[in-house]
């Protein structure tokens, strides 16, 4: 089996499962029970939020957990709109995000918000310029995908931040779940209030997420109740969940540290054997593109139909996003990069991990190989 | 090029007289133990300077080390260059590029302390003025308001050159004034009457009273957490003595009337406080009371309160707003901590009607009908003593699971 679907989730490290396992098992108490178990549960919540502070290289007052990267996102926009629809009602994002932001965003503007969609270039980037004409005066968010997760275009974050700095009262939330550990972010620099990650992205299990809320922003929370999570997020803590989550990220960042390279070079062997392919047209731009996905397409097939037929050779990989591939749509971000409609129905996304090589990569690309020549005879 | 050594200016202690070469070298030590896990880096002191050369470390990291030590009034990153005047110029050139940005204005401040040196100061600030105005195009001076002031300083050994000024934490060297305890209850107060305490350079042990089961476990691991957060000012390294205190607390209970037994409990706090001042040759106490905040901080209760000891009592809060003290504890990170709601040794027991006015005379009649010596002689006894260390890895029990 060739995993080649690390986007849509991750297969959780071996390690991150002992943990949780031993935190299910042993260290079972309610963080907020006044007992010595509950204490002990508290104090591995508490030191699950410092090591995640200190990877993210923020404080541990800024990080609030969640159950994924939905959960973030939600409530970073919905609880900045709750909060701040007295100061403004208009809200900026792009036309490439992930659903989890995009049908937020709608229900925002069913309620009442304005809300402008950025459009993309060719390479599914932003222009700072559309940026700045769409910031009004009633302005209280802007929110933008770090590394889509479709295509994997990078879009300029840091830039974005230095020109957000002029603009004191608007707040900037980076959905940054499908970047953790693969794009670096430098949460300072790029002036985040808020930024998402969801811990099945990076080995960790299901239904672990963390909101980064800077100090001295204060929103409206979404989970009323408990008042766990300084009020931000009710709920009993999931803290096994957490936990696994911190040691996730820890080994996803020391992977990162060695691997990002190997990645590249795989990610780079990828497409140049795709690109030797007559019937496959690249949809992942050459520059600022993340390290670990590739979107392509195959002129004439279906993006689906291929997908299975590449199972028949043990490779995973799917067609655009997992939230958005049952519902057989299109995908949004292509379109929104001008793809010619039947290319963009014949979309194919491979993601990779630090556990992918490139003897997987070059088993892949014979099984590509044979896929398309068998399909290409089929439809001829 | 580089940053190669970063430059302290001392705050205080340059006005002190013979015994100034302790105070510097209490400063040598505290900023050598906080650099340990840097360890190529090395401290070089002198009469009115210290550099720490880093010698391929982390500049950055160091520099925000820098900030949290007692002692520094301000610092520079800087660069050392030899004495040859054309030498100078290139390393300042050099530097300066590094650091300006199109449209910035700058001066030059130059310092002379080597008075053999050929130019003197009007000529240094003529000779680099000239060089940069020379090499940048469009470069203009601003001598009030400049955007970068280029400091060059001629020295005995040699010349050093640096364009940023960060202001230090002021204060005294950790140590240089002397030890005194500190009573730690675990609220907002006592951290924050602990670090400006150990910022005028008293060397600070902990004494904090345990009650189980009234106090819970969690309640004295709240109290080693604070202890841990000013640790962080003495290089990591914190003594905290824990006091079992429920045998006394229950006697007081019996014995003293309702209204008196926070002034009664009180009074032993301090006592036993003070024999173990004495057994860890200290010389002073030091508490976080701010006056009237409370019942037991009204003048009456200190009066009444203090009587048992003629050891000083600092008291570096006494007159701060509660509102200032909360700022300072945010500042040092300690408000978070102190905001738990577990139980301490002044929340329980806490009668319904304290007296805010205690009479000396009548708290020592209440105390006299029982022998309490021999309790607080045990309390001592069995005290516990904790030592925060920099290198002891924090909760290992759960090492293995993150």
């Amino acid at each position: 089996m060739i995993y080649f679907d690390n986007s849509a989730t991750t297969k959780p490290y071996k390690e991150v499962i002992d943990s949780f396992v031993k935190v299910s098992t042993d260290y079972f108490g309610n963080p907020s029970s006044l007992h010595g178990i509950g204490g002990q549960a508290e104090k591995l919540l508490s030191q699950a939020r410092h090591q995640v502070a200190q990877l993210l290289k923020v404080r541990a007052g800024e990080v609030y957990f969640t159950s994924g990267g939905t959960e973030s996102n939600n409530l970073a926009i919905k609880g900045t709109a709750l909060m701040y629809r007295n100061r403004g009602r208009h809200i900026i994002t792009t036309s490439v995000e992930h659903a989890s932001v995009k049908e937020t965003m709608n229900q925002l503007s069913d309620l009442g918000f304005r809300i402008t969609y950025l459009p993309v270039d060719q390479s599914g980037r932003i222009s700072l310029l559309d940026l700045e004409n769409a910031i009004c005066h009633d302005t209280i968010l802007v929110s933008i995908i770090h590394v889509n997760n479709e295509i994997g275009t990078i879009q300029p974050i840091e830039e974005i931040g230095k020109l957000l700095k002029e603009y004191p009262k608007i707040l900037f939330h980076v959905d940054h779940v499908q970047g953790i550990g693969k794009v670096p972010l430098d949460f300072f620099q790029c002036r985040l209030d808020f930024c998402s990650i969801s811990g099945h992205k990076f080995h960790g299990v299901k239904g672990t997420g963390v909101l980064y809320i800077r100090e001295g922003v204060t929103i409206s929370p979404l989970f009323s109740g408990g008042n766990q999570e300084w009020k931000q997020r009710s709920g009993t803590e999931n803290v096994a969940g957490m936990v696994a989550l911190a040691k996730a990220l820890r080994m996803t960042m020391e992977q990162s540290e060695n691997k990002l390279s190997d990645m590249a070079t795989i990610k780079n062997f990828l497409i140049k054997e795709l690109n030797s392919i007559e019937q496959i047209v690249l949809n992942t731009p050459e520059e600022h593109s993340a390290p670990h996905i590739i979107n392509f397409s195959i002129r004439g097939v279906r993006g689906e139909v291929f997908v299975h037929a590449l199972e028949e050779f043990g490779v995973y990989v799917s067609t655009t996003s997992a939230c958005s591939s049952k519902k057989q749509a299109v995908s949004h971000t292509l379109l929104a990069m001008n793809v010619p409609k039947d290319l963009a129905e014949g979309s194919i996304r491979i993601s990779l991990s630090f556990e992918n090589t490139l003897e997987e990569a070059t088993k892949v690309v014979n099984a590509l190989k044979m896929a398309v020549q068998k399909l290409s005879e089929v439809l001829k | 090029m580089n940053y190669d050594r970063i430059l302290i200016r001392y705050g205080e202690i340059s006005t002190k007289g013979r015994n100034r070469s302790k105070f510097v070298e209490k400063l040598r030590r505290s900023i050598r133990r906080s650099l340990v896990d840097f360890p190529n880096a090395f401290v070089e002191a002198t009469r009115d300077r210290m550099y720490v050369v880093l010698n391929g470390e982390n500049g950055e990291s160091i520099i925000e080390r820098l900030k949290g030590i007692f002692g520094i009034q301000s610092f520079s990153p800087a660069v050392k260059t030899s004495k040859d005047l054309d030498e100078m110029k290139e390393a300042a050139l050099a530097l300066f590029t590094k650091v300006h940005n199109e449209g910035e204005t700058f001066k030059i401040t130059a310092r002379r302390s080597d008075k053999s040196f050929p130019l003197d100061t009007n000529e240094l600030n003529h000779a680099f003025g000239s060089h940069l105005l020379k090499n940048i195009p469009n470069l203009k001076v601003n001598v009030k308001n400049p955007d970068i002031n280029l400091q060059v300083e001629v020295r005995e050994e040699a010349t050093y050159l640096s364009c940023e000024n960060i202001s230090g934490t002021g204060g005294l060297p950790v140590g240089s004034s002397g030890k005194a305890m500190l009573m730690l209850s675990g609220g907002i107060d006592s951290p924050v009457a602990g670090y400006l305490s150990m910022k005028r350079g008293l060397e600070v042990e902990a004494v904090h009273f345990f009650s189980p089961p009234f106090t819970s476990e969690r309640s004295k691991e709240k109290v080693v957490e604070l202890a841990k957060k000013l640790a962080h000012y003495n290089g990591g390294y914190f003594t905290l003595h824990v006091v079992p205190f429920t045998k006394i607390q229950q006697l007081i209970q019996k014995q003293v009337p309702e209204n008196y037994t926070m002034t009664t409990t009180r009074r032993f706090m301090l006592k036993i406080t003070d024999a173990l001042r004495q057994k860890h040759e200290g010389l002073a106490i030091i508490t976080g009371e701010s006056l009237g905040q409370v019942a037991s901080q009204t003048l009456e209760s200190m009066f009444a309160i203090n009587a048992v000891t003629s050891t000083p009592v600092l008291r570096p809060c006494i007159t701060m707003d509660k509102t200032e003290i909360i700022d300072i504890s945010k500042q040092i990170d300690t408000h978070d901590i102190s905001i738990l709601p577990y139980e301490d040794c002044c929340t329980v027991f806490v009668p319904a009607a304290p007296k805010t006015k205690p009479k000396k005379e009548k708290v020592e009649f209440y105390e006299s009908f029982v022998d309490f010596d021999e309790l607080v002689e045990e309390a001592v006894r069995n005290t516990e003593t904790i030592q925060i260390r920099p290198d002891k890895k924090e909760q290992d029990e759960f090492a293995d699971l993150f």
